[in-house]
Order: C-alpha cells, then sequence, then structure tokens
C-alpha cells in the first residue's frame, strides 16, 4: 500500500553516506537502497517520515521533517497552535490514534 | 545481600525453624495460593523440606522470598506474570511468565476498543525470561504491558533480559516517533541496570521501530553498548537472534493486513457512535420540529431514513474502508471514504425509496451529506495505518476541509428549502 505520490520531505545527501547500511535496517518500508557504498531514494512514495533513517545517520546523509501522519492529531495541532501531535496518553486524552 | 533479605522478614520472629517456616508463609503468599510448600522443622535448627524434591523445593522458597522482598522494597505488590526470581550479578531480579494467560489476552481486547489502554503499563526497569545468566541476550522494549507481553511470549524456552523503558505506557512507535522511546532513556535505563555488570557481552537488542527515536550510535558511544536494531515484530526476535543478528526483509518490514485493519476499525467506529448520538438529537429535532412545536410522530417516522443513512455512513467510513483499503481506488483517504460512502449510501436510498417516498431536497441533502461524512471517518484512520506520513494527511486535509465545510454548507441550504416547503403547504 502506498500512500499520496510525492509528498515526503525525504531527502538524500549521497555525498556524505559512508555507507554503513544502518538507515537500510531501520527503515521499515525499504524506501532506500545503497549502490557502490552511497545511499538514494528508492521509492519514495512509500516513505511516511517515521524519521527512523535521519536519526540513525551520524553522517548527515538523509533528512526528512518528522511528524505524525493522523488527519486528527494534524487537526488538534491546527486548533491549538501547535505542532501535531497524537498526545496518546497524556493526563485526560481520550481517543488518542495509538 | 541474602543474609541482608533474610533479616529483613526474620526480624523479631523466634529461632531459625520458626523463621523458616514464616518464609514460606512469605513465599506461599508471594506465589498465591497455589504455592504451599510444606516445611517442618526436626527440632535442632535444621529444616526438613517435605518430598523428595528438597533441593528444588528450597531453591524455589529461597528465590520466593527474595522476590518477595524484592516487591517490598519497590513498594509494590506481585503482578500475576511474574513467576519467581533470578539472581544475578547486580541483584534479584524478577522473573517473568512467557506463557500469556486468559486475562493477559482479555485485557489485550480491552486494549482494542477502549480508553483502558490508557493505562495499561508495567514498571519500568530489569526483567528475567528462564535462567537469564550473564551471556544472555538483553532485549528492549516500551511498558506498554501489550508490548511487553507480545515481547514475553515470543521468548517462550529462552533465556534472556528485558529491559523496559518508561514511555508512559505507550507502545514503542508511538513513543519512539515522541521521543519517550529514545536515546536518554535507554541509556539511563542501562546504567540503572547495571548491564555492564550484569552481563558480559556489550549489545542490547532494541526494536526496529524504536529507530525513530534511539539513535545507536549515540548510545554506544555513552553507555558501550552497541545497538542492534532487531526485526519489527516480537514473534521474529528468537529467529533473529539464531541467524546470527540477522533480519529478512519480510522482518524489516511493517504489515498492515486484513486482520490488522479490522483489529483497529473498533477505535474508529466507537468515537464516531458517539458523534452519531449528537447527530440522532439534531436529526430528531429537525423532523420533529414544526410550526407549533416538535412532533414526535414526524422525528421518529421522518427522520428515520437519516438516521439510517447516519449508521451506513459509519459503516462505510469507518468500517468498510478500512478493511478494504487496498482495493478501493485512490490514494486520498478522504476520496476512499467518499467513494465507498457513495456506493453504501447509494445502496441504502435505493432500500429506503422502495419503502418510502424521500422529498427530492432530502434525496440531494442525502447524496451530499453522508459520503462526506464517511469520508471524514476514513481520514481520521490515516492515525491508525502504517504507511501514512505528516506531510501527505497535510496535503489531503487541506483539500478536504475545504470539501466538508462546501458539502455541508449545500446540505444545510437543501434542508432549510425542504423544511420550508413543508411549512408552506
Amino acid at each position: 500500500m502506498k500512500y499520496l505520490s510525492k509528498v515526503s520531505t525525504l531527502k538524500a545527501f549521497p555525498e556524505n553516506c559512508a555507507g554503513c547500511g544502518k538507515c537500510l535496517d531501520v527503515c521499515p518500508h525499504s524506501v532506500l537502497t545503497m549502490a557502490a557504498r552511497r545511499i538514494s531514494i528508492h521509492d519514495i512514495d512509500r516513505c511516511m517520515e517515521c524519521g527512523a533513517c535521519t536519526n540513525n545517520c551520524a553522517f548527515e546523509a538523509l533528512k526528512v521533517k518528522t511528524g505524525v501522519g493522523c488527519a486528527s492529531a494534524i487537526i488538534n495541532g491546527f486548533l491549538t497552535n501547535s505542532a501535531p501531535s497524537c498526545d496518546c496518553g497524556a493526563a485526560g486524552s481520550v481517543g488518542t490514534c495509538c | 545481600m541474602v543474609m541482608e533479605n533474610l533479616n529483613g522478614i526474620n526480624h523479631g520472629s523466634g529461632n531459625k525453624g520458626e523463621s523458616y517456616v514464616l518464609l514460606c508463609r512469605y513465599a506461599a503468599q508471594a506465589f498465591g495460593d497455589g504455592y504451599n510448600p510444606q516445611v517442618f522443622s526436626d527440632g535442632y535448627g535444621t529444616q526438613v523440606v517435605s518430598g523428595a524434591r528438597d533441593a528444588q523445593v528450597v531453591d524455589d522458597v529461597y528465590k520466593a522470598i527474595c522476590l518477595y522482598t524484592y516487591c517490598r522494597a519497590q513498594r509494590r505488590s506481585l503482578p500475576q506474570w511474574v513467576t519467581g526470581a533470578v539472581m544475578s550479578k547486580t541483584g534479584i531480579v524478577p522473573k517473568v511468565a512467557t506463557r500469556l494467560t486468559a486475562k493477559d489476552h482479555w485485557e489485550h481486547v480491552m486494549c482494542r476498543v477502549s480508553a483502558f489502554r490508557l493505562n495499561y503499563s508495567v514498571q519500568p526497569g530489569l526483567y528475567a525470561v528462564g535462567e537469564a545468566g550473564d551471556n544472555s541476550e538483553v532485549l528492549v522494549t516500551a511498558n506498554y504491558k501489550y508490548s511487553f507481553d507480545l515481547l514475553r511470549q515470543s521468548l517462550d524456552g529462552l533465556s534472556a533480559w528485558i529491559l523496559v523503558l518508561d514511555t508512559g505506557g505507550i507502545n514503542v512507535w508511538c513513543a519512539a516517533g515522541k521521543g519517550t522511546f529514545g536515546t536518554d532513556e535507554l541509556v539511563r535505563r542501562i546504567e540503572e541496570a547495571r548491564l555492564s555488570e550484569l552481563v558480559t557481552h556489550r549489545h542490547v537488542i532494541v526494536p526496529q521501530l524504536g529507530a525513530p527515536g534511539v539513535k545507536g550510535y549515540a548510545v554506544q558511544s555513552a553507555t558501550g553498548f552497541s545497538v542492534l536494531f532487531g526485526p519489527v515484530y516480537a514473534r521474529d526476535v528468537v529467529s533473529y537472534i539464531k541467524n546470527g543478528y540477522q533480519a529478512t526483509r519480510q522482518m524489516r518490514t511493517v504489515n498492515f493486513t486484513f486482520i490488522d485493519r479490522l483489529i483497529l476499525t473498533p477505535m474508529e467506529i466507537i468515537p464516531a457512535i458517539k458523534k452519531y448520538f449528537i447527530f440522532s438529537l439534531f436529526i430528531l429535532v429537525f423532523f420533529g420540529l414544526g410550526p407549533t412545536g416538535i412532533i414526535f410522530n414526524n422525528a421518529i417516522h421522518r427522520g428515520l431514513p437519516f438516521l439510517l443513512l447516519g449508521a451506513a455512513s459509519i459503516i462505510a467510513g469507518a468500517l468498510l474502508s478500512p478493511i478494504l483499503l487496498p482495493y478501493v481506488p485512490f490514494r486520498s483517504f478522504a476520496a476512499k471514504g467518499w467513494v465507498v460512502g457513495l456506493v453504501v449510501v447509494h445502496g441504502c436510498v435505493h432500500l429506503i425509496s422502495q419503502l418510502v417516498h424521500m422529498d427530492k431536497f432530502l434525496l440531494a441533502a442525502s447524496y451530499v451529506f453522508f459520503p462526506m461524512a464517511s469520508s471524514f471517518f476514513t481520514l481520521q484512520f490515516t492515525g491508525s495505518t502504517t504507511f501514512t506520513g505528516l506531510s501527505g494527511v497535510k496535503k489531503e486535509l487541506k483539500y478536504a476541509i475545504i470539501f466538508y465545510v462546501v458539502m455541508s454548507a449545500i446540505t444545510l441550504v437543501a434542508l432549510i428549502i425542504y423544511k420550508v416547503n413543508i411549512w408552506r403547504f
């Protein structure tokens, strides 16, 4: 299953890549691929912007704007003028998303 | 350490033999009614434990006492799933069951249908599985009990340590996204559990979905423990270890199967039903409202088609669209929900109009409003999926909200015209 086309903010900077392959291990949707010890994006439409790859890259070879892909979180964030958050488990929250 | 524990319980009691019986009673208390070893004093200060399994029973009693003391020290009662204790180099570690009970399974069902899960957690810290020792693997998880249960269940037959992070009772993936299942917490727990003394190796296994929060290289430089990202699902962790810490592509990929989607629908349907009550009240007042007041008969008779269509839009948007997700055209969730809603509403209108006459303005309102409601419910499901991202949801929300406002306005106009017509004649 794929979500909207060409919306992900994931960017690769192969010139920074050290070829360790950590990002390949942590990506839950096989978005990335490695050739000649350089990273590149194989299928951007599978990216859900979770930030696993960027968080575990010590060389800044990947960048993404992370966040929750949850409509009610974004609506709540908009209404309260804050960053989208599903507030799972926060005190007093009911009907959370995860 | 051991003597301390024994003395802790032994205070004020008489001779050694008596205290031993007392300890066994504590053990029985710690393990519940099912555990009642028979201990006798032979009158010379030595104890005889009945049966041929002397050594084993004495050992069990000893561990029970340690565990009881541990729980007392932690000021907490003993959870049902703690079955014993492991004496480690760093102290007493509670040992957990690897088989889930009917109670565990029932609680998991509750998690899927209600706010029960918001307060479903285990005490963070170190736990043991089997006869964990200094060579055993250390597996990291969140303190959401459902996550913890899935992990311990998958470790049946294995000896390992479980290091539970404090995520506020939230699952690994969500907590990692927020950073509570993160580098700092993992570093803190590794130090608090004194892992470097507990085990001889220098690695911990973190679930792959913890990666958005845990920076492997930062944990290593802070603690000396390297982070091995294990498979996505706990059920694969044993094969991952046996494969020499290699996960297959399949183990690294998040699924979203028919069953996964079906299990998640109650948390869409239940909030929708709450909205449905408000909707019903509005519908009954609207259709009952006459120039002379609310006529109950009208409210029921004229409102019934709309009440049915409202229920149909919930079934379409919060149940059918999620479970049929890959088979419904369009990638946008709002569009998917609208399509399914339109099909279901069309079917329902067809049935209803066989039974009662539907005014043309009501018919128009039905086709405008109810597929839209279905679209809204399906859009909410983006929060439950394993593949939607922030940018995508933002993009479709931008269009969807405008669409919802326009459609609601058209519905309102159609209903007002309908009402004016009714009152005029």
